[in-house]
């Protein structure tokens, strides 16, 4: 068998090749296939996989850019150019859904951004791990439970008529709060539900990269008569400025993204003002109403939007001197 | 405060100061925001009606039946949503796995030729997608809409999963192990049934729980693909239909009469959908975290 080319190593490519014409090339692609063609093999059915759930929707996006009639078909309705997109940018639902997407990840960004961070300092306090472990396993819980279970949840404890906060509130004599009903109430409670969701499962990156401190600069900082606080100041929190950088950024790349399943389980027939986001609207235009081109259309925007955005904060993070996502 | 005694402490155990009591305290009642909800659920699917209706349960309940659950066990179409959602779930977590370990482990490999474009093509899907309307077109085009296929195929491919499985190889499986199996004339198909499955069995197991947990609580597909199958409803679809978006109203097979009001069967029927994670939960956790801080490792 080819023998000489098993001890040919990929550090060695270029000599070889300097050394000879096309010939040897050729029958080093041979041997190299000779081998290793059962990891070709492998690849099939993921590539297979990525090409026809992956790749082959993406053929889809020229519905953006035509009028998409059934009864004309995929291929046969007519190309508009970006008239839809004309249109949507016109359109109030689509500037409302714009709006929201917006604000209602900003509002996670400031809250459900810093509440890990927090969360994570004041576990890194506790001493004694039992303690430690419970109260961290309780914490993780709610991100194992689905957003159909946290919406029902949500309306069993802040349900105006029956819920249990709501109930406590009128024992204490005060007024019942319409949390999930009225516009400016539903906001806030969407912003605290993702924050109760998120919080305790994203303490474990920081409390890794807070366990990869070096203790001695924890000593160095005691001895010079640092406190609990300062400590945590100075040397916690420089330590873990790379990863909370990297999220940081991780996140501003995606405030055109948003979770469709989080929102229709926390929405209902009551407030309708900032429940309207982006995947919402492409749903309801497009498997509710049929309207395929503008949905599509809507659906592209936002994607191509997010992905500029995360390339944005790569070069951001690399500028900064962090590592990128990349 | 300050000086000597500062230093002494940094040896010795630190005093439990009034701070400390404050951030155990502080931590305890965040944990307890997490759990309370759930205890009060299930408080309330344990209660009678009338006790429920006057808002007099919190977090013990009060006329203890199990009348709620008894219903809910009688109610035909849950129990069918629960067998649709392990068996959707079963099958999408092992094709999940054979199509990651297919990609991770030739991808593990520096010296494959073509890395740099497969990779490419693999991770591309990572950042850019068609969207909801084209994928829907897509399932609808390949005949999947109303079938369980619509909701195991196309999520079955997961670049972040593979990610997280060629970083586990290559820093788990020294590639000198590798290398001798192959100068002993092993393949490939070889290699990777003897050598790298067996090392890899804790990302398996991570990955494996990632894919069945997800697949688990996702409900945003079905409502999108299955339309007009109700039967093939998953567990989450049917428990949004019925609590959250309470459009449906629970089959009693003992009356025919729907409950004026159906909170104890809400209540019961959250926690019946809850439950199967919650046995898990303990045992699966630690998978998590792992696979967590392996997904953060970047190459």
């Amino acid at each position: 068998m080819n023998m000489e080319g098993a001890s040919v190593e990929p550090g060695n490519k270029k000599s070889a090749f300097a050394v000879n014409p096309k010939a040897l090339r050729r029958k080093q692609i041979r041997s190299y296939m000779a081998q290793n063609w059962q990891l070709y093999v492998l690849l099939i059915v993921p590539l297979a996989f990525a090409i026809t759930f992956k790749y082959m929707p993406l053929s889809g996006l020229i519905l953006a850019f035509k009028d998409y009639k059934i009864a004309r078909g995929f291929w046969g309705s007519e190309w508009v150019g970006f008239q839809i997109f004309e249109e949507i940018f016109r359109h109030r639902e689509f500037l409302r859904a714009l709006r929201n997407t917006l604000l209602l990840n900003t509002l996670d960004l400031m809250f459900s951004f810093t509440a890990p961070i927090l969360l994570a300092l004041l576990l890194n306090e506790i001493r004694h791990s039992a303690y430690k472990r419970v109260n961290q396993s309780l914490l993780y819980l709610p991100h194992f439970l689905s957003w159909p279970i946290i919406g029902a949840l949500a309306y069993q404890l802040l349900g105006l008529g029956n819920g249990l906060v709501n109930n406590l509130i009128e024992m204490l004599g005060g007024e019942r709060i319409p949390f999930l009903q009225s516009d400016y109430h539903w906001l806030a409670s969407y912003v605290g539900i993702g924050v109760w969701a998120s919080m305790g499962w994203g303490t474990i990156i920081y409390l890794a990269a807070i366990s990869g401190v070096n203790p001695e600069l924890y000593e160095a900082a005691t001895v010079d008569g640092a406190g609990r606080w300062r400590r945590m100041w100075h040397v916690t929190l420089p330590c873990i400025r790379a990863t909370i950088v990297t999220l940081l950024i991780l996140n501003l790349g995606r405030i055109m993204g948003g979770s469709f399943e989080q929102i229709y389980a926390l929405q209902n027939k009551a407030t309708t003002e900032f429940t309207t986001t982006i995947p919402v609207l492409v749903y309801r235009w497009g498997i509710e109403g049929g309207n395929f081109s503008r949905a599509t259309a809507v659906g592209l925007f936002q994607s191509v939007v997010g992905l500029l955005l995360i390339l944005i904060a790569d070069r951001i993070a690399k500028k900064l001197g962090e590592d990128g996502l990349l | 405060m300050q000086g000597s005694g500062i230093i002494r402490v940094a040896h010795h155990r630190r005093r439990f100061d009034l701070w400390d009591v404050l951030i155990y305290t502080a931590i305890a009642l965040t944990s307890l925001a997490c759990l309370l909800p759930f205890v009060h659920v299930v408080a309330k699917s344990l209660s009678t009606d009338a006790f429920v209706i006057a808002n007099k349960v919190f977090l013990w309940p009060k006329g203890f039946t199990i009348e709620a659950y008894q219903k809910i066990f009688a109610d035909a179409s849950i129990i069918r949503s629960l067998y649709v959602t392990v068996f959707i779930t079963a099958t999408f977590t092992l094709l999940g796995m054979i199509i990651t370990t297919c990609a991770a482990y030739p991808l593990s490999r520096r010296n494959l030729k073509g890395n740099a474009v497969l990779t490419f093509i693999f991770m591309f899907t990572l950042y850019f997608g068609g969207g909801i309307i084209p994928e829907y077109i897509n399932i609808s085009n390949l005949g999947l809409l109303d079938t369980v296929w619509s909701l195991i195929l196309p999520p079955a491919f997961s670049a972040f999963n593979l990610l997280i499985m060629r970083t586990a190889i290559r820093s788990n499986i020294p590639d000198s192990l590798e290398e001798a199996a192959r100068i002993d004339g092993a393949g490939h198909f070889r290699v990777l049934l003897t050598i790298v499955l067996p090392l890899s069995k804790p990302i398996i197991a991570t990955l494996s729980l990632f894919y069945a947990v997800g697949r688990w609580n996702a409900y945003q597909d079905a409502l999108f693909y299955i339309k007009y199958a109700t039967e093939l409803r998953p567990l989450q679809l049917k428990l949004y239909y019925l609590v959250v978006q309470a459009s449906e109203s629970f089959q009693l097979e003992m009356t025919n009469v729907n409950l004026s009001n159906p909170e104890v069967l809400k209540a019961s029927v959250v926690v019946f959908a809850t439950v199967p994670i919650l046995l898990v939960y303990p045992f699966i956790q630690k998978y998590f975290v792992q696979g967590v801080l392996i997904g953060a490792i970047k190459e």
